[in-house]
């Protein structure tokens, strides 16, 4: 510490904080670029499980996204704890998938239309007959590009 | 001026969610026509390998209990045959563009799972699988490029996607029955 000390003539000047609102502008302008405001209510619980070869979406706008999972505690009275599909920002069954899709889709331009990726977020606990039925409509409405949610992370088998 | 920005600053770190958009990228079959699901059959039994998964989360591979830690290294034996074992897939020399010649395996991995198995061991098991094909991918860049395939430019890497193919069948919808 002691050549922060020295003790020249004058001293050390103060750290001027002119360049202070720059730096917050610049930080601000980072966030507001990289929020992605949630547009949509989770109204099922969703933990995804972990692995470890994930990819990127690279191009979130092309995402549509289907929640699968066990209502959460205020919906549970109503909907019960059984896992349903959540699209948009309802409860949703099997047979709506459709015409989600087909509205997904409508809300693309053109060229983006075979680049529109699925991606189906569901909780680790959920039973795969569920998301059987999901993929089998999904290739029905041939939205044949998905991706299956899942987390950094998880051991890794040697 | 520095007061309002600190307060907007505020209000997006507040709001933003970094949800990373990450996971296991898959591109689904589409539905067969009636004449593809003839075809379907002819496709040597040597070259497919049946792996399983059920209502109890118990893995078969091959017809064979396994845990999903060995499911790894069957899969790359599976894949790469490295003996010409008569009952591992046949390798067929095809020419790749850039590369030349290069025998690429016709071995399809079909994954099959009942309706109550749960969709973590479903992960797990699927990862295991991408990573079996990552693993011979990597090797094959070693030897070839001396590099890893996610180090290779765009190029590289679709030759390196055509020599080793990622065959993973996620089969018709059919109830694995529980033993």
């Amino acid at each position: 510490m002691a050549k922060f000390i020295k003790s020249d003539k004058g001293g050390i000047p103060g750290i001027s904080t002119a360049s202070l609102p720059d730096i917050v502008f610049m930080i601000l302008m980072f966030f507001m670029v990289s929020t992605s405001m949630r547009q949509t209510d989770r109204k099922v619980l969703v933990s995804m499980p972990a692995a470890s070869e994930i990819a990127k979406l690279e191009r979130k706008d092309l995402a549509s996204y289907i929640y699968i999972g066990q209502p959460t505690m205020q919906y549970q009275s109503q909907y019960g704890t059984d896992s349903r599909i959540q699209l948009n920002d309802a409860f949703r069954t099997i047979d709506d998938i459709r015409d989600f899709i087909a509205s997904e889709r409508e809300n693309l331009s053109e060229a983006d239309r075979p680049f529109m990726t699925v991606s189906i977020k569901a909780d680790k606990d959920t039973r795969m007959g569920i998301i059987t039925d999901v993929k089998q409509e999904l290739r029905r409405c041939s939205a044949l590009k998905i991706m299956y949610g899942a987390r950094k992370g998880g051991e890794v088998h040697k | 001026m520095a007061d309002i920005s600190f307060l907007m600053l505020i209000f997006f770190l507040m709001v933003t969610t970094m949800d990373k958009e990450e996971g296991l990228s898959r591109r689904l079959p589409p539905i067969p026509t009636e004449e593809q699901k003839v075809e379907d059959q002819k496709v040597n039994r040597r070259n497919i390998i049946q792996v399983k998964i059920n209502s109890n989360d118990r893995l078969f591979a091959g017809n064979e209990l396994m845990d999903v830690s060995q499911l790894k290294d069957k899969i790359k034996e599976f894949l790469t045959n490295p003996n010409d074992d008569p009952n591992l897939p046949e390798r067929e020399m095809k020419p790749i563009e850039g590369f030349g010649e290069y025998p690429v395996s016709k071995g399809v991995i079909s994954l099959q799972n009942d309706r109550g198995t749960t969709y973590s061991k479903y992960i797990e098991v699927q990862n295991e699988l991408i990573r079996a094909v990552n693993e011979i991918r990597d090797e094959f860049s070693m030897i070839n490029y001396g590099k890893k395939y996610a180090k290779l430019d765009e190029d590289r890497q679709e030759i390196v996607r055509k020599c080793i193919p990622q065959n993973i069948s996620e089969a018709e919808p059919k109830d694995v029955k529980k033993r």
